[in-house]
C-alpha cells in the first residue's frame, strides 16, 4: 500500500507556511498589537450597570476628566447591541484617586452598578512584563535546542525549533490582524502551544531516529524513511491533537470571557502545532540534512580533483 | 488466579469511580482560591527614593511590618503580605469589602504631625500611645488620641505655650484640624474632630495605630476582582472542566474500547492526583491554572494514545496480547520522555519567568506532566496487565486493536 508522499511535496508545504505566515507579518509590521494594560500600562473597569448603557453614555462621563478617547467596549453576546449592561473601559493610567472619582461620577450619572473587576498596571510594571515574556520564549527555544541536540541531533533541534517559530509567529499574527487583547495570559498561551508542538515535533522525530538505526543495515532511501515514521504516527499525533482541541474548544466554548483570548490562543496554536509536526519540522530535518550530504559530496569531489 | 486478578481489577475500577464521584467537588473547593475566583484585591506597592528619605534594607523592612499592621487592622481572613525583590511588595486582600479604601490605606504615608503657631513641628506620630475611632455626645466622629509618657509632656508644653493661638494637626503635610487652645491639656490626651464618617474616623485611626511609612511608598499595580465576577468564573470552569473530560473519556472508549476504558480510569485516577499534590503543596487555585488542569486533560490521554498506537502496531506483527502490550509499554517509554521533558522545560521557563496567575498556570501544567507520566507507566499498565491475565477478554479487537491480524496465536 503506497501511503501519500509528504516529504517528497515539502515544497509545498513551505509555500504554504510562507503564504500563511506572510499576512501576519505584513499585519504586525503595519498595525502592531492591541496591547493590554498589562503590557501598556493603564486602568481597566469591568462594570456591571443595572440598566443598559451606551458607549456614548460612558464616552460623556469620561469627557469630563479628558477621557474620552479611552477604549469602552460592551460585553454582549448580541454583536450588533448598542447598549448592554456590561461595560468594560480601558484608559490610561489613573492614580487611584482619579478612578475613584471617575467611578463616582459613572454611578451619579449612569446610576447604579456592580464592579465586577478593576486592574491597574503602572507602566512600568507593563515594560518589565513584555521583557519577561521575550525572555521566557528565547529561553525556552534556547533550551529546546541544547536538549535536543543532546538527545538527537542539532539538524532535528533547529528543524523543531524552527516549526515553533512558525506556530508563534502564525498565532501572534493573527492576533495582530484580528486586533484580539494581548494580556499576560497570553504568554502563557504562547509556552503552552511551544510545549504542544514541540512534544508533538519531538513524537516524529523520535519514530525517524528508531528507523534510522534499522536504516543503516537496510541502506534505504531518507525520504522514504521519514515518510514512514510520519505515517506510523499519525493516527497517534491526529487523536493526540483531537483530544487536546476537544479539552481547549471546552475551556474557548464554556469557560467565560476571561479566559477566551487564551484559549483562542491555544486553538490556533495547536492546530498550527499539530500541522508544523507533520508538515514543518520533518521536512526541514530532510532539507537540512541534504543540504549537508551535498556539501560533503560536493567537498569530496573537489579534493578528488 | 485469573479470577482473583479480575476481582482486583474490578474493586480498583469501583474505587476509584467512587472516589472521583464523590470527592472531587469537595476536593477542588478544598484548595486555595486565587483572588481571580474568590474575589478581592491585589495590590503591588514600590518603595520610591526621595530627597528626604532615600530606600534602604532597614526602610523596606519596616514598611512591610506596617503595612502588615495596617493589613490586618482591616480583619480579613488570610490576607498575604509578601517582600518581591528589594522594593516591592505584594499584598493579597481576599475578599475585602471596600477594595478602593482598603488601596488608600495601604499606600498611605501617614505621616502625622503637631506644629504650634509658627508652623513649627513640635510633635510627631511617634508620640502617640494608642489611637482610637470615636463618636462624642454632640454625634461628632473623631479619633481619640493618648500620648506616649513623652508625648503627653511635649503636648502639654505645646498647649500652654500656644495658649489663645491656633495649633494644627496635620497628616502628611494636610490640616486634619487646627483648633484655638484655649487652655494647656495635661491629661496626654486629645481628639482630632473634622472626619465625615465614622468608617473615615476608623482608617485615619487605623493610620495613626500602624505609625507613618519611613519612605514614600507608591502604588504600582492593583487588580481587583469583584465576588460576582469570581464565583461566575468558578462555575464556567467547572462546566468547561466537566465537558472537557466528558468529551476526552468518549472518545477514548470510541478509539480504544476496553483499553480506552482502563485509560480514562487512570484519567480519573490523575485528576484526584493533580488536586491532592496541588492541595498538599498548598498552591493556590487560579482561573489559568484551572486552564491548565483542563488542558492538561487533553495531554494526559496522550501517553495512552502513545502507548496503545504501539501495542497495536506490536500486535498486528503477531505478538500475543501480553507481549503487544508490554512491548507498547517498553517502546512508547522513551518517546514519551523525551516528549514530556520537553514540555516540562518550557513550564519551568514560564515557572521562573511568570509572575502571578502564569506562575499559578505554569504550576499545574508541570504537575500535570509529571502525574501524567506516573498515572500511564504505574497505574494503566498496571491495570491492563490485571486484565488481561484475568484472560476474560481474548480478541485484540475488544484492546482497540482492530485491523488485520495476520495469525491468530492467543
Amino acid at each position: 500500500m503506497k501511503k501519500f508522499d509528504i516529504i517528497g511535496r515539502r515544497k509545498w508545504w513551505y509555500i504554504i507556511s510562507i503564504l500563511i505566515l506572510i499576512p501576519g507579518i505584513i499585519s504586525i509590521a503595519t498595525q502592531g498589537f492591541n496591547l493590554g494594560i498589562d503590557f501598556t500600562g493603564g486602568t481597566l473597569m469591568d462594570l456591571k450597570f443595572a440598566r443598559p448603557v451606551t458607549v456614548i453614555e460612558v464616552r460623556d462621563v469620561l469627557k469630563e476628566y479628558q477621557l474620552d478617547h479611552s477604549t469602552i467596549q460592551l460585553a454582549s453576546n448580541d454583536e450588533s447591541a448598542t447598549a448592554a449592561e456590561n461595560v468594560l473601559i480601558r484608559t490610561a493610567d489613573l492614580s487611584d484617586e482619579t478612578r475613584r472619582a471617575v467611578l463616582a461620577e459613572i454611578g451619579n450619572k449612569l446610576g447604579n452598578y456592580d464592579v465586577l473587576r478593576t486592574e491597574r498596571v503602572g507602566a512600568v510594571m507593563g515594560s518589565e512584563l513584555a521583557l519577561q515574556a521575550i525572555w521566557a520564549m528565547l529561553i525556552s527555544w534556547v533550551l529546546i535546542i541544547v536538549y535536543v541536540s543532546w538527545r538527537f541531533e542539532f539538524k532535528f533541534a533547529i528543524s523543531a525549533v524552527l516549526a515553533l517559530v512558525h506556530d508563534t509567529v502564525i498565532v501572534i499574527g493573527v492576533f495582530s490582524i484580528l486586533q484580539k487583547e494581548i494580556d499576560a495570559t497570553f504568554i502563557a498561551a504562547i509556552l503552552t502551544i511551544i510545549g504542544y508542538s514541540i512534544n508533538d515535533t519531538i513524537v516524529i522525530f523520535d519514530r525517524i531516529r528508531e528507523n534510522l538505526k534499522l536504516h543503516h543495515r537496510k541502506g534505504g532511501d531518507l525520504v522514504e524513511l521519514a515518510n514512514t515514521s510520519i505515517w506510523q504516527t499519525m493516527t497517534r499525533s491526529i487523536y493526540t491533537v483531537l483530544t487536546v482541541l476537544f479539552t481547549t474548544a471546552a475551556l474557548y466554548f464554556f469557560g467565560g470571557e476571561s479566559t477566551k483570548n487564551f484559549s483562542f490562543a491555544l486553538l490556533i496554536g495547536i492546530t498550527c502545532g499539530a500541522y508544523s509536526s507533520i508538515f514543518t519540522a520533518s521536512p526541514l530535518w530532510i532539507t537540512f540534512r541534504n543540504y549537508a550530504d551535498n556539501k560533503r559530496v560536493a567537498e569530496k569531489l573537489k579534493t578528488a580533483k | 488466579m485469573r479470577k482473583k486478578n479480575f476481582a482486583k481489577l474490578a474493586v480498583i475500577i469501583v474505587a476509584i469511580i467512587g472516589v472521583f464521584c464523590y470527592y472531587i467537588s469537595p476536593l477542588a473547593h478544598s484548595i486555595k482560591q486565587g483572588l481571580d475566583l474568590q474575589g478581592g484585591t491585589h495590590v503591588v506597592l514600590e518603595a520610591v527614593d526621595t530627597p528626604e528619605a532615600p530606600v534602604n534594607e532597614d526602610a523596606v523592612q519596616r514598611v512591610v511590618k506596617i503595612i502588615e499592621k495596617r493589613v490586618n487592622e482591616l480583619g480579613l481572613t488570610e490576607p498575604i503580605i509578601q517582600r518581591q525583590g528589594e522594593r516591592r511588595i505584594i499584598v493579597e486582600l481576599p475578599g475585602v469589602k471596600d477594595p478602593e479604601k482598603a488601596i488608600e490605606i495601604l499606600g498611605k504615608t501617614a505621616m502625622l504631625e503637631f506644629q504650634d503657631d509658627s508652623g513649627a513641628t513640635v510633635m510627631t506620630g511617634q508620640d502617640l500611645k494608642d489611637a482610637k475611632a470615636q463618636i462624642d455626645q454632640s454625634n461628632q466622629n473623631l479619633v481619640a488620641l493618648e500620648f506616649s509618657d513623652e508625648g503627653g509632656k511635649k503636648f502639654a508644653d505645646l498647649t500652654a505655650k500656644n495658649v489663645g493661638k491656633n495649633i494644627a494637626i496635620l497628616l502628611d503635610k494636610q490640616i486634619l484640624t487646627n483648633p484655638n487652645v484655649k487652655e494647656a491639656i495635661t491629661g496626654g490626651k486629645a481628639v482630632i474632630t473634622g472626619s465625615r464618617t465614622i468608617e473615615e474616623a476608623q482608617r485615619l485611626a487605623i493610620l495613626l495605630r500602624s505609625g507613618s511609612l519611613p519612605v514614600k511608598v507608591d502604588v504600582i499595580e492593583t487588580r481587583t476582582v469583584g465576588p460576582t465576577l469570581g464565583q461566575d468564573s468558578k462555575d464556567k470552569s467547572e462546566f468547561a472542566f466537566a465537558v472537557g473530560i466528558g468529551a476526552v473519556i468518549i472518545f477514548m472508549l470510541v478509539f480504544y474500547h476496553l483499553s480506552g476504558f482502563i485509560a480514562n480510569i487512570a484519567l480519573m485516577a490523575y485528576v484526584l492526583m493533580t488536586l491532592v499534590a496541588l492541595k498538599m503543596l498548598d498552591a493556590t487555585l487560579t482561573l489559568p491554572g484551572i486552564a491548565g488542569i483542563i488542558l492538561s486533560i487533553g495531554m494526559a490521554v496522550d501517553a495512552n494514545v502513545l502507548i496503545f498506537e504501539r501495542f497495536k502496531e506490536e500486535y498486528r506483527l503477531g505478538k500475543t496480547l501480553r507481549a503487544a502490550m508490554d512491548a507498547g509499554f517498553s517502546r512508547a517509554f522513551a518517546t514519551i520522555i523525551d516528549s514530556h521533558l520537553t514540555t516540562i522545560i518550557t513550564a519551568t521557563v514560564l515557572f521562573f519567568l511568570g509572575t502571578g496567575t502564569v506562575k499559578g498556570f505554569a504550576i499545574t501544567l508541570g504537575l500535570g506532566i509529571v502525574i501524567s507520566l506516573i498515572t500511564a507507566f504505574a497505574f494503566t499498565q498496571y491495570l491492563l496487565k490485571l486484565l488481561i491475565s484475568s484472560n476474560i477478554f481474548k480478541d485484540g479487537r475488544v484492546y482497540g486493536a482492530s485491523g488485520v491480524k495476520t495469525n491468530e496465536k492467543i
